[in-house]
């Protein structure tokens, strides 16, 4: 059977394997589709003085050069305010689009976009945090969340300590670029074809940029190559470009991002830089923190509110916080707009602590994992309650770190590395375990709701349609399981319908993990909307109450005497005849929660998932190289839905969060020119960085109560879990020397690694050359 | 050399999935993705066009190193149509007619795709590695997935070798146990080969809708229509002359012509295994009036082995030397192992890599330190010279007009006054696989049998606007024993020697400190292998 708690391959991998799915740019092109390609800025910052295309159009094949001249609606993409022309008038970063060519092909369009002559006056960039918050330029006022008495906590603290943590962004690399195709019907009306994240927001953005109301746009998304957050917002511009094409042209327009371009242009997961002083008891206790926190959101505001608001909520990662404040700011940089990634802020509040926490205990001398420990919520009532005011009632952040530790033998581990590290001077093993806990649901309470449409036809076949998008996570697969199950008939019945803003309306972005428990309660109550119509006719035909009919197996039969049923396809044929409706919608809104955003408190989170990672990694003295040796995780997906999908999450998420802590650098040059633009400079793990031994539990006997057929969002938690391979490398760094502070950049490139080597080595009590040659 | 009579063929002529297409003015310098895509097989994937992704992977059957055809993955972005004129292509949509192969298959039942966008460059890579016998990570490191964190893939790797051979290792038994385990009836069972047969049967017949049963089992076998493809198909590398109102293409057989050739046009681009010209065709779009290739000149695809030293015709792909010298020279075994990845290895050339002069080029710092002579002819003859003066400054090199590289020498003789030779490379980037270095250093040392060294090689990559030798500090290292102090002692010397720049891989100062303490490295690693620490003073 294919129904809820089987592990189920992709409903697409046999088209994944064969070459047979469909992406937007693959499929069959609508004559006289034309392509357009962009004239990219040379400065960070400058005023455009002329823009001079009168070359362009010499070139065979260019149809039209489109400025903000040519659009009928609003010149703006802004999805939270509007500070985002489509086509500026002022260079916001380096790379910004200026117009974009429109040609009868794309090579045509390239080859007139480089004959487009622009004129610009610099202007002096600022490139980043630091310099954002000299020069106070912020998105908006500071956002603050107090609880306690942070300032007297602290003053009375036997311990403070005072630092700064500093992390870099991440690119998404998603494998397909920001695609699009706009097919104007000639009626007004256009019919979108994008690879996005959120097709209702990409339709109201589309609709706003032409000028027409949203009924007049179409979004459909068939399926993305990838996304993490990176096609949430960020394809709205790209579709809106196409639309503006579409509509001056009245001919279909396709956009396929080239990769390079795909890397400029796009925002990424958010850098940011925390302040802090910390108070501590002399066992490890925090009993204050106080917090600034920069958040570097980039030319535009996009979606960095909720970004900073989901970090400042997850600056506690699993540890009770007695007493604090924090303050949040969005800086403004000449940099591309950051954006949604997976985890959404949330891995950047969780860095800042677990950096706090190591901190501590090299301070005290006291083992990390024993400080986490040590500072875990715990209890009922205030030590079980976040900063937030909401109480975890459901905190399993101990239950999951336990079996970790067994399911790892971190006790013994710890002991093996310990005595490699005494028998070699120049390469040295560090192993560390990490908690996640992650809130789930949407902080904008407006988005927790969801919607589904379901019609049966009188063969007995049926198409499903969902708010949600699939982008390889497996949430349509996952979606036939729920719709299969609560139906009682066999998967293969189902046709998984392209996600599209004509079938569910008002949708919300597939993202925040929430794509399955949003979507899989409205498909659920779709399903039975239907199944108690079919009821009632089975009801007749067999001579029995509804309520005493099963539906299983494609058979509705008698629950006590199984022998007298009938087939679903000749209930639906009697539900035809009998003219019952054979189409319903679901919908489905979350429970409990709510924000006071004027106290920042609440319960914005409905519940919350875990996970505890265990990694061991080997660090090269000579290089700053390191090699990931071993990871153990156990992670709570309540009662899985699909265990290969949850597990593919896991592992994919995880290895996604160690690309970014230790790999993935983007660079940016004194002139704030993106230099990190390809695969080629840009270095997302391969393969070869994967260790042999790498175990995934998930943790059993986990169902969550209230949520679709007990299960757990997995979205995003798991890239938390690469946290524990920073601090593993950390670990091995200390080894290098005895100093009580190991400042480690993020990412540890071995670069970086090498230096904070250097740093140990010159701060530790031992002479760093007496450590090198003792022991040769 | 005899001038061959053969009559040039004025056609681009491939097969294309057992389908044999004629390319009539298409330029000769269209990516071989660029054509699949625009005749509608979009089953090809393009992630970047740079090469870099592999999402673009398909498989040529070319040759291995044993001359015998086989199947390669190749990046299709990179590749001009030119090329691969003659030769057969696979691509994802050529490989399951009415079943899935084992390696689609077993990536279905282990979850190995997710969006499904790097997919069909996997399973070209696992197809070419499927018939190779060597379906492991090394067959994919030149294949990015943004999704799975790449552990389903590496189960679906094991699962399709342990169909193919019935190897009972312990690591396919896991895999295949995790996937029964996880399957419909939950059932144990002893005979992994058998097991991971029964795994993949159930996918390739039910995922395109009841076809016969043994489907693994027929790849099995000798009737593997893939395997008879390999013994039917002989590649067509007749020479080639082909124009396009623009472009015109050569594909000579023989060396003499291509010298007659680069006289007539000296303004002509010599293309090899494309690797780095063709990022000039796909990620630039930059168009050439005259290609010539040199795929089909045998004379440049030769490795000849003396007593002296092995010869390696300029055009021989990597991974041929991979496979035909391995053991030969450590330092180019463990460089070659860091090149790139697979796709690229199959058609970057010895010759390309020397000949593009790049100061970060892999190969040039392993050669330097073996002290490697180029071989060049033109139409006027032909000479000699040490690698060490090829290099005349940032990407240029000692090449005339009208010259090529024919071939490397490589001596395998250590100096008489040795004992023994020490000789390794290291290559460090932002990651380990598939990067391009920040530093790459070579070192070589002989040591007589006082432990003195009687010869060094210190070469670098990375550090300066050339490939290039600290050869001061190679003399100072003359007549030192070969010690901890020795090297401590030249350190200060070895890092002053060159003037790194600061750029996206990396700082000037950490260029610095790797030129120093690689050295350092190769000390400790050589002394670790070596057990001769009896003999080594602190």
């Amino acid at each position: 059977m294919s129904g809820v708690g089987k592990r189920r391959s992709h409903e697409s991998a046999v088209g994944h394997v064969t070459g047979k799915a469909v992406y937007t740019d693959e499929q069959r092109p609508p004559h006289g589709m034309l392509s357009v390609y962009p004239v990219l800025a040379p400065h960070a910052k400058a005023r455009i003085l002329e823009i001079d295309w009168t070359a362009a159009h010499q070139i065979p094949g260019c149809v039209t050069v489109l400025s903000a001249a040519d659009v009928p609606g609003q010149n703006d993409t802004g999805v939270i305010v509007q500070d985002e022309p489509l086509f500026p008038t002022e260079i916001s970063y380096w790379g910004q689009a200026v117009v974009w060519v429109v040609g009868e092909t794309e090579q045509a369009a390239r080859e007139a976009a480089a004959k487009v002559v622009v004129k610009y006056e610099p202007i002096e960039p600022i490139l980043s945090i630091q310099a954002a918050v000299q020069a106070e330029s912020f998105h908006t006022q500071p956002q603050v969340i107090r609880r306690g008495e942070p300032g007297l906590a602290l003053a009375q603290a036997k311990h403070t300590l005072t630092g700064t943590v500093e992390m870099n962004g991440q690119d998404h690399f998603y494998l397909e670029t920001q695609t699009s195709w706009v097919i104007p019907d000639g009626e007004g009306h256009y019919q979108v074809y994008a690879s996005t994240q959120h097709p209702s927001e990409t339709q109201t953005i589309v609709a706003r940029v032409l000028g027409v109301p949203n009924n007049q746009v179409v979004v459909t998304c068939l399926r993305m190559g990838g996304g993490f957050g990176g096609k949430e917002s960020q394809a709205n511009p790209f579709a809106a470009v196409a639309a503006v094409a579409a509509h001056k042209t009245g001919r279909p327009v396709r956009i396929k991002l080239k990769r390079q371009h795909d890397m400029i242009l796009t925002g990424k997961r958010h850098g940011f830089l925390g302040q802090y002083q910390v108070g501590f008891t002399a066992d490890g206790q925090i009993t204050a923190l106080d917090l600034d926190l920069y958040c570097d959101g980039g030319w535009s505001l996009d979606l960095s509110p909720p970004v900073l608001l989901r970090a400042i909520l997850h600056v506690d990662n699993a540890y009770y916080i007695p007493n604090l404040e924090v303050r949040g700011r969005i800086v403004k940089t000449n940099k591309a707009s950051n954006t949604a990634f997976r985890g959404f802020g949330g891995p950047q509040g969780m860095i800042v602590m677990e950096d706090i926490v190591d901190r501590i205990a090299r301070t005290l001398e006291i083992p990390p994992e024993v400080i986490r420990e040590r500072n875990f919520y715990h209890g009922t009532g205030e030590t079980n309650t976040t900063h937030y005011r909401q109480e975890i009632f459901d905190n399993r952040i101990a239950r999951v770190w336990t079996e970790a530790k067994t399911k790892a033998n971190f006790a013994e581990r710890q002991a093996a590395v310990a005595q490699f590290n005494q028998a070699n001077p120049y390469k040295k093993r560090g192993i560390a375990i990490t908690p996640v806990k992650f809130g789930i649901s949407f902080n904008k309470v407006q988005y927790n709701q969801a919607g589904a449409l379901i019609l049966v036809y009188t063969d007995g076949s049926i198409q499903l349609n969902h708010g949600g998008t699939e982008m390889g996570q497996g949430l349509h697969t996952k979606m036939l399981q729920v719709a299969a199950t609560t139906l009682g008939v066999k998967i293969e019945r189902f046709r998984m319908m392209p996600t599209s803003t004509d079938k569910v309306p008002n949708t919300s972005a597939t993202a925040a993990s929430s794509g399955s428990d949003l979507n899989g309660q409205a498909v659920k109550d779709a399903c039975e909307t239907i199944k108690s119509r079919l009821a009632s006719v089975a009801a007749n035909l067999l001579n029995l109450a509804p309520t005493a009919l099963i539906f299983a197996d494609d058979w509705i039969f008698c629950a006590t005497d199984p022998s007298r049923r009938v087939t679903f396809t000749d209930v639906v044929q009697q539900a035809y005849n009998e003219r019952i409706s054979l189409s319903a919608t679901g919908y489905y809104r979350t429970p409990e929660i709510f924000w006071d955003a004027n106290t920042n408190t609440g319960k914005p989170f409905y519940y919350y998932a875990y996970g505890t990672a265990v990694s061991e990694v080997e660090v090269d003295g000579f290089t700053g190289t390191f090699k990931l040796r071993q990871v153990d995780i156990v992670h709570d997906v309540g009662e899985s839905i699909n265990s290969l999908v949850d597990r593919g999450q896991i592992e994919g998420g995880f290895v996604q969060g160690m690309g970014w802590l230790t790999m993935e650098e983007l660079v940016w040059d004194e002139q704030g020119r993106f230099r990190s633009d390809a695969p080629s400079t840009y270095k997302i793990p391969t393969i070869s960085e994967i260790p042999e031994h790498f175990e995934v539990h998930l943790l059993e006997r986990a169902a969550q109560d209230g949520v679709i057929y007990g299960s757990k969002a997995v979205g995003e938690p798991p890239l938390m879990l690469a946290m524990s391979v920073r601090e593993a490398i950390r670990a091995a760094v200390a080894a290098f020397g005895q100093a009580n502070y190991v400042p480690l950049a993020a990412p540890a490139t071995p670069e970086a690694t090498l230096r904070a080597i250097e740093c140990v080595r010159a701060h530790s009590r031992v002479p760093a050359d007496s450590q090198l040659t003792a022991s040769v | 050399m005899t001038h061959s009579p053969e009559t040039p063929n004025t056609q681009l002529r491939l097969t294309i999935n057992g389908e044999v297409v004629q390319l009539q003015n298409v330029s000769p310098s269209l990516t071989l993705l660029q054509y699949l895509q625009q005749s509608g097989r979009t089953g090809t994937k393009e992630g970047c066009g740079d090469g870099d992704c592999g999402a673009c992977t398909v498989a040529i059957i070319g040759e291995d190193a044993n001359g015998n055809p086989c199947y390669q993955a190749v990046n299709s972005c990179l590749i001009p149509l030119g090329a691969v004129a003659g030769r057969e292509v696979v691509t994802v949509e050529g490989l399951a007619k009415d079943r899935l192969h084992p390696v689609q298959a077993a990536m279905v039942k282990t979850g190995g795709s997710q969006c499904g966008y790097c997919t069909p460059g996997f399973i070209m890579s696992m197809f070419a590695a499927y018939y190779d016998g060597k379906l492991d990570d090394a067959a994919v490191e030149g294949n990015l997935c943004r999704c799975t964190g790449y552990l389903p893939i590496r189960r679906a790797a094991q699962l399709a070798i342990s169909s193919a051979s019935g190897v009972a290792n312990e690591t396919a038994n896991g895999a295949v146990n995790d996937s029964i385990n996880g399957s419909i009836n939950g059932s144990e069972n002893a005979d992994t080969h058998t097991a991971a047969i029964g795994l993949l049967n159930e996918f390739t017949n039910c995922a395109l809708h009841g076809v016969d049963h043994e489907s693994v089992d027929l790849f099995n076998s000798e009737s593997d229509p893939f395997r008879q493809r390999l013994t039917a198909v002989t590649a067509d590398l007749r020479s080639i002359s082909y124009s396009t109102d623009q472009q015109q293409f050569y594909r000579p057989t023989e060396l003499n012509h291509v010298l007659a050739l680069l006289h007539q046009h000296p303004d002509a681009t010599l293309v090899a295994g494309a690797t780095d010209l063709g990022l000039e065709m796909s990620h630039h779009r930059r168009a050439f009036p005259v290609l010539i290739s040199l795929e089909a000149v045998s004379d440049l695809k030769q490795i000849r082995r003396t007593e002296a030293g092995v010869e390696i015709g300029a055009a021989v792909p990597l991974s041929q030397i991979e496979a035909n010298l391995h053991g030969v020279f450590p330092s180019l075994d463990e460089m070659l192992h860091w090149f790139a990845a697979r796709q690229v290895r199959n058609r970057a050339t010895i010759g390309g890599n020397i000949g593009t002069a790049s100061p970060i080029g892999d190969l040039p710092p392993v050669l330097l330190a073996l002290d490697a002579e180029v071989e060049l002819v033109s139409a006027q003859g032909h000479r000699v010279m040490p690698l060490a003066n090829f290099f005349k400054g940032y990407r240029q090199t000692d090449l005339q007009s009208g010259e090529l590289i024919r071939a490397v020498h490589i001596s395998t003789q250590i100096t008489p006054s040795a004992t023994r030779r020490f000789s390794q490379s290291y290559k460090v980037g932002k990651r380990g696989t598939d990067d391009i270095s920040i530093v790459a250093a070579a070192f070589t040392v002989d040591l007589d049998a006082a432990d003195q060294i009687v010869h060094a090689r210190l070469s670098y990559g990375g550090v300066a606007a050339t490939p290039v030798r600290a050869v001061q500090v190679e003399q100072m290292l003359i007549g030192q024993p070969w010690s901890w102090t020795t090297i401590q002692q030249v350190k200060p010397a070895l890092q002053a020697a060159f003037t790194p720049l600061t750029d996206l891989r990396g700082t000037a100062d950490y260029r610095r400190m790797l030129i120093g303490n690689l050295l350092e490295k190769f000390f400790v690693e050589i002394n670790e292998s070596q057990r001769i620490n009896q003999a080594v003073h602190y």
